[in-house]
């Protein structure tokens, strides 16, 4: 089993979506919310996730070609000036 | 020695013993160094410092590594200039320039690594490592290669050969990765959790981060003991310019100088500009980006302190500003042209930023304020080689020579006329 912790940011037109309640029934991952601010403009969720590693990032990949951004949850960008 | 005490959770004040990580195991929040701020107030006074080396290692207390470790090539204590000229021409009466083009490595990079080296060696670390497109990567080779340290470089594959090789004349393992901007996060995070090293803004980045203090320990001490009315610095991940008004901050609750009263505001390019975005739709929270600007030492889509830097300019009736390319480059050559210093692109977003604040009337003309300078132009040649004058190009003789100068005044003067 594998954990990841990712940042997830809808566009506004992804907010209304119940995308993770989806990624939970599409694949075998616990998704658990640990962060989020969801505005009418933006939002983000801190997501846990648990399950094999593939499996994460199958719905990681999932996630992203419904055009949500996935970025790490805590570091932010690791490359710098 | 130091006073750090522990690391705490910015998030939800969790605290956790001085060790290499990063992030809260309850809520994901980032790890910051925690400091005896009553043994600094007994440890230090202005005189103690004034005596103190003319390095950042004058701070040595407040700076979360044992100094016994330190590995000094001369960083920081750079100067802070009276810039008249350049006041003159954006609309201040009273403007400072902090020339952090001095450091060893050519920027303020210099400060966080001697902190994270000094750090990484006490925790036992051999290697330190680091992921960038520049800046970082050569301060942590000149770094290692000064402490003796195995040094492991990963750099996108299509940088300008100019920062290639200001890290591989240190003899760095350089790594060039093939992919995209994010592929190399991906990548270097994954790597991270793999490998024994020091990623210096990953496993000690709560240590590396605290080194930018110091330029705000600087300006205050400089200005005699006392705080500017308004600040702009360049943002990136949002670190240094939180990391200046700690700085501020902490001189004050050890009681060097009067509560600080600083408008503090930051400056981005328009190409890569999470923070000022969202400062602009007046919320904390900023959407990622993906860079597209020349200040590539400013191309941080996704800033791990945006939201901080956010919350500060609310705090200190701060703003922020972003800048074009050709602003940017503007920027470098106004800089250059009035003080006679030579700054990298973010230097120039930072000029262009400065101008914006005062001419909307944001920064006042009567407000005393600092802007920080953070790495050298002989960096990002490329960024401005078009854009110099054309050199008069003359036979070895003096006839040829009065008439080519005659040409260039006579050209200049209807180009002015032309205006």
């Amino acid at each position: 089993m594998a954990a990841k912790h990712v940042r997830l940011t809808f566009s506004p037109e992804l907010i209304k979506a119940p995308l993770i309640y989806q990624m939970g029934h599409e694949f075998k991952v616990v998704t658990n919310i640990r962060m989020a601010d969801v505005e009418q403009s933006v939002g983000w969720v801190v997501l846990e996730l648990t399950g094999e590693a593939d499996e994460i990032e199958r719905s990681l990949t999932w996630v992203r070609e419904h055009g949500v951004r996935v970025d790490d949850a805590t570091l932010g960008d690791v490359v710098e000036g | 020695m130091s006073f750090d005490r522990a690391l705490r959770c910015r998030e939800c004040g969790r605290e956790y013993p001085l060790n290499p990580i990063y992030s809260c195991e309850f809520c994901f929040g980032p790890l910051e160094v925690a400091y005896d701020y009553d043994g600094i107030r007994d440890a230090v006074t202005r005189e103690t410092i004034s005596r103190g080396p003319k390095t950042l290692w004058r701070y040595a207390e407040f700076l979360p590594c044992d100094p016994a470790y330190k590995v000094d090539i001369g960083t920081g204590y750079t100067p802070l200039i009276r810039a008249d000229r350049l006041a003159k021409a954006v609309g201040l009466d009273t403007l400072w320039v902090k020339n952090d083009t001095v450091n060893p490595s050519w920027s303020f990079k210099d400060r966080v690594v001697s902190v994270a080296i000094a750090r990484a060696r006490q925790f036992g670390f051999t290697a330190m490592a680091c992921a960038s497109t520049g800046n970082l990567a050569n301060s942590v080779a000149a770094h290692s290669a000064a402490a003796g340290m195995e040094c492991f470089v990963f750099i996108p594959n299509d940088l300008e050969q100019g920062k290639v090789v200001g890290s591989a004349i240190y003899r760095p393992t350089l790594v060039m990765v093939e992919g995209s901007y994010d592929d190399v996060n991906r990548l270097c995070s994954e790597l991270s959790a793999q490998y024994p090293w020091a990623f210096v803004n990953i496993n000690v980045r709560p240590y590396y981060a605290e080194g930018s203090r110091t330029l705000g320990f600087e300006v205050a001490e400089q200005l005699g003991w006392r705080t500017p009315d308004h600040v702009v610095a360049p943002m990136a991940s949002g670190s240094l310019f939180t990391k200046i008004w700690k700085g501020f901050q902490e001189f004050h609750k050890v009681g060097l100088i009067d509560e600080p009263h600083t408008r503090m505001s930051g400056a981005q390019a328009l190409g890569c500009s999470p923070i000022s975005t969202a400062y602009e739709a007046r919320t904390l929270n900023f959407v990622p980006q993906k860079p597209n600007t020349i200040a590539r030492s400013l191309a941080i889509g996704n800033p791990a302190d945006g939201y901080y830097a956010l919350k500060q300019m609310q705090e200190t009736n701060g703003g922020a500003a972003m800048a074009t390319d050709a602003e940017i480059v503007d920027g470098i050559k106004l800089l250059a042209e009035t003080e006679g210093i030579f700054a990298e692109t973010a230097g120039g977003v930072t000029v262009a930023c400065l101008k914006k604040l005062v001419a909307s009337g944001f920064i006042r003309r009567d407000e005393e304020t600092v802007a920080f300078i953070t790495g050298a132009g002989l960096k990002t040649l490329e960024a401005v080689v078009d854009e110099i004058e054309e050199p008069l190009r003359v036979p070895a003789r003096t006839e040829r020579f009065a008439e080519a100068l005659a040409a260039r005044q006579a050209a200049l003067v209807g180009a002015a006329g032309g205006r």
